[in-house]
């Protein structure tokens, strides 16, 4: 198996705050990879360090063989990782289509418009979206959440960062976006998620990664992970608990 | 490609018209009418890259105009130059001034960067109001013979009236092309939300100060050609600041992010103004009048014409662009 | 050398008049997001207020800051109803649009009015020699009114009830709603005594310089410098760059020819932006 992303010793200040500190794990190809913990652990701000939008203060990351430490997101989406927000972020007045076509303009491809509207049309079938011609800002949360991927999917990526994909969604939706995940990973595309939804990850997750104010609690098989006292204690709560959700599904 | 887009055609004809109709019956005073609007288009249809196309509210966009101005006369008076060659280096020196100068003041958003661009054209004018190979605040006069080689004054200003309609026509299909072009599309998720566009590969650094710099380039050719028209410049004349906001009012007027609204806003402005300033009654009246316009606009109508049009007739949105 | 000092010291005093203006600016764009675009024509409506209260009753101009400081109030919240209540919140452009359509229409009717011939506010303080430089009075009695003022801002800001739920909007504004603030009361208030401010600085300019309806521009122009230096949020901190400018001013006159001046303000002025995010004090909303 080859690692996709290899995150070594990585550190995160902003000036007093240690957000990350000292996490290091790594993503096989075609791995699903989840990324839990309580709030304010540093999840999201680990994801913006890795896609570059923040800079590390320490460690190095690489990706597909190459030092990525000191990209800009511009340039990381180029190699090949792309990445959604938990806070979706449409591009509102362009059409759900123009939204999608911009993530195949200017992806890993960098495809020209006419072959990057081809690309945009075939991933927003696969994602689900059909009315490509309304304007993003009319969609619902759960539409606004397929655009986000099917963006990032436009993109050509080797390497799918999901933050919290499924928040906000009901039920019937988050099933639907779990089958989506596993269909991405299916294609050949390795994903890292960052979820608060137990039995997602344990349904989805090859393997967990926990962090807790900052730092790596623990990493292994879903099975492990949640049994592991330190995580029940930081995080799920009771032992029991995770039987109990896992078996709602 | 754009080519197909039936906009294009709609532009030519346009032109066409604007060389047709004073030409046509030798009418000089329709033609100093037809300048004023040919001017207003342009600076209008090149502030909507940087306002209607990528979101950022470029207040001190005359610069450009003025600063093109100044360069074009001193080439043309002080040099000797040919009066093309002299309005294209023009162009090419301020946009270069422009894209360095962008790379500066494009980190800013919003707010700041709009002061950002008065604080330049205040800047840039008191540097020139004190230049002296520019004639600091007195500025420059052309002399008399420069039109000869134009073939006399009279020919002179028509050559010169051609080639700013020349301009405009560039300047609208300029922005037809970026508006469908992949460079377009980029530019427009920058001004949806600028981090989510970077994140999605957007290079938004290079696209805005490229951006910048080509909105530069035609107004400072058209500087160059108009100032030497008029035969005179000063930097009271070439950097006012209410020419760069009234440029902000033609696009909100038209509609901006579209080309036809720049060209509209820029047209009936421009008509407006030169209405009220030769009414006897109205001409105090001038800067209320485009005041109360420009505020019905913002609360009521901030699509300008054409965005009532487009919501009327939304498949207009695919022919008048 | 002393003429420079003398020079510094009434750059000084000035300067607390450009500190004054740029509070009512940095309130306005601190509590509510817009940048206020009519600051030059309150500042020289303020002039014009001093004027005609002057020439009417014909008693000390500084007696007279107050009346104006209420007709500020009033004229700020006629152009708050008017333009800005619409806008908050909207896009940045928006507001700086809808303030600017306003500056617009005011300086057409102040120039339909009173044209643009200069005006003149005469009351004049004595002043105070010391050696052979002589302070104007008025010079004087302005930076004294525009720290007394500012005094004043800060104490109803950071000590009053009103000014307690101006702070609260300006930090988070439906958070403030909440906790049951009416945000609308509050920045139509804010607003207006940001204009107030403007109007007051004007007045006290008026009683220094003649001035026309088009004066203002050029201290807008200066309180938008003073107020990135300054960050925004603090109104003492636009009162100490206020000074800073005007102390800069004061020592740059002497040796190089007004011209420059314009120069070296909007040259540091663009610097600034570019360089220093936080402003040299205090924060800035987020753009």
């Amino acid at each position: 198996m080859n690692t996709i992303l290899e995150v070594r010793g990585v550190s995160k200040r902003f000036g007093g705050l240690v957000a990350v500190s000292d996490v290091s794990f790594s993503i096989d190809e075609g791995e699903i990879l989840g990324l839990i913990g309580p709030n304010g652990a540093g999840k999201t701000t680990l994801f913006n360090v890795v896609n570059g939008v923040y800079k590390a203060n320490q460690g190095t990351i690489t990706f597909a063989g190459k030092d990525i430490t000191r990209c800009s997101p511009d340039q990381v989406v180029h190699l090949g990782l792309a990445r959604t927000h938990q806070i979706v972020k449409p591009l509102n007045d362009l059409t759900v289509l123009d939204n999608v076509t911009v993530g195949a303009c200017f992806g890993r491809e960098y495809l020209d418009m006419g072959a990057a509207r081809k690309v945009a049309s075939e991933v927003l079938q696969r994602v689900g979206l059909e009315r490509t011609d309304m304007m993003a800002r009319s969609l619902t949360i759960a539409g606004k959440k397929r655009l986000e991927i099917a963006r990032a999917l436009a993109a050509k990526p080797k390497l799918l960062l999901l933050d919290e994909v499924l928040a906000g969604l009901n039920p019937t939706e988050v099933a639907a976006m779990i089958e989506l995940v596993r269909k991405i990973r299916d294609s050949g595309i390795s994903v890292l998620m960052i979820e608060h939804l137990m039995q997602a990850i344990m349904s989805l997750s090859d393997r967990i990664v926990v962090l807790n104010l900052g730092r790596k609690l623990a990493e292994g098989k879903p099975d492990e992970v949640v049994h592991n006292s330190d995580v029940v204690e930081a995080y799920l709560g009771f032992p029991d608990i995770v039987d109990k959700l896992t078996r709602m599904e | 490609m754009i080519l197909r887009r039936p906009f294009f055609w709609i532009i030519l004809l346009v032109a066409a018209g604007f060389i047709y109709a004073p030409v046509h019956g030798n009418n000089v005073s329709l033609r100093e009418d037809l300048i004023l609007i040919a001017i207003a288009i342009i600076l209008a249809s090149n502030l909507n890259l940087m306002i209607g196309y990528t979101g950022y509210v470029n207040f001190g966009h005359i610069v450009f105009y003025g600063l093109g101005g100044y360069v074009g006369l001193y080439l043309t008076t002080a040099r000797g130059w040919n009066l093309v060659l002299s309005a294209l280096v023009a162009g090419v020196v301020v946009s270069v001034c422009a894209f360095l100068f962008g790379l500066a003041i494009l980190r800013l958003r919003g707010a700041y960067f709009a002061l950002a661009t008065i604080g330049i054209l205040q800047a840039v004018q008191a540097f020139v109001s004190n230049f002296d190979p520019w004639g600091r605040s007195t500025g420059m006069y052309l002399s008399f013979n420069s039109y000869q080689s134009l073939g006399g004054a009279r020919h002179a200003l028509w050559i010169t009236y051609f080639l700013i309609i020349a301009v405009m026509t560039l300047s609208m299909i300029v922005s037809l092309a970026i508006k469908n072009s992949k460079f377009g599309l980029g530019l427009f998720a920058i001004r949806e939300d600028e981090d989510a566009a970077v994140v999605l590969g957007v290079n938004a650094t290079m696209y805005k100060a490229i951006i910048y710099s080509v909105s530069a380039f035609l107004p400072a050719v058209a500087g160059a050609l108009m100032f030497f028209k008029n035969g005179m410049i000063d930097p009271s004349i070439a950097f006012e600041y209410m020419l760069s906001l009234e440029g902000i009012v033609m696009l909100m007027l038209g509609g901006q992010g579209s080309v036809i609204g720049a060209a509209l806003g820029g047209s009936l402005y421009e008509r407006l103004r030169s209405y009220l300033l030769t009414s006897p009654v109205l001409s105090n009246f001038h800067l209320v009048i485009a005041g109360g316009l420009l505020l019905m606009v913002v609360l009521f109508a901030p699509g300008g014409l054409i965005g009532w049009v487009y919501r009327l007739v939304p498949r207009a949105r695919k022919v008048i662009e | 050398m002393s003429g420079v000092l003398a020079s510094m010291i009434d750059g000084l005093l000035v300067g607390a008049v450009y500190g004054l203006a740029a509070m009512g600016l940095s309130l306005i764009w601190g509590v509510m997001d817009v940048i206020n675009l009519t600051h030059g024509s309150m500042i020289a409506l303020g002039m014009f207020c001093m004027y005609l209260l002057f020439a009417a009753l014909k008693i000390n101009a500084y007696v007279l800051l107050l009346p104006t400081i209420g007709a500020g109030l009033i004229i700020g919240l006629v152009v708050y109803w008017m333009a800005v209540h619409w806008v908050v919140g909207r896009s940045m452009l928006m507001s700086l649009l809808s303030t600017f359509a306003v500056n617009m229409m005011v300086i057409g009717i102040g120039t339909a009015v009173w044209s643009t011939s200069p005006y003149n506010v005469n009351f004049v303080l004595p002043g105070i020699t010391v050696g052979a430089y002589t302070f104007t009075g008025n010079h004087i009695a302005a930076a004294i009114s525009a720290v007394v003022i500012a005094l004043a801002l800060q104490l109803f800001l950071y000590h009053t009830r009103t000014g307690k739920a101006i702070r609260a909007v300006a930090d988070n504004r439906e958070a403030a709603e909440l906790m049951g603030i009416s945000s609308t009361v509050v920045l139509s208030i804010a607003f207006a005594i940001g204009i107030a401010l403007a109007c007051t600085s004007g007045a006290l300019v008026s009683t220094l310089f003649p001035f026309t309806i088009l004066s203002g521009g050029v201290y807008q122009l200066k309180s938008f410098v003073v107020t990135i230096l300054a960050g925004l949020g603090k109104p003492f901190g636009a009162l100490v760059a206020g000074v800073l400018l005007g102390l800069l001013e004061g020592v740059v006159t002497p040796f190089i020819a007004v011209s420059w001046i314009p120069l070296i303000e909007f040259g540091l002025f663009v610097v600034v932006l570019v360089a220093f995010p936080q402003g040299i004090f205090g924060k800035r909303a987020a753009a």
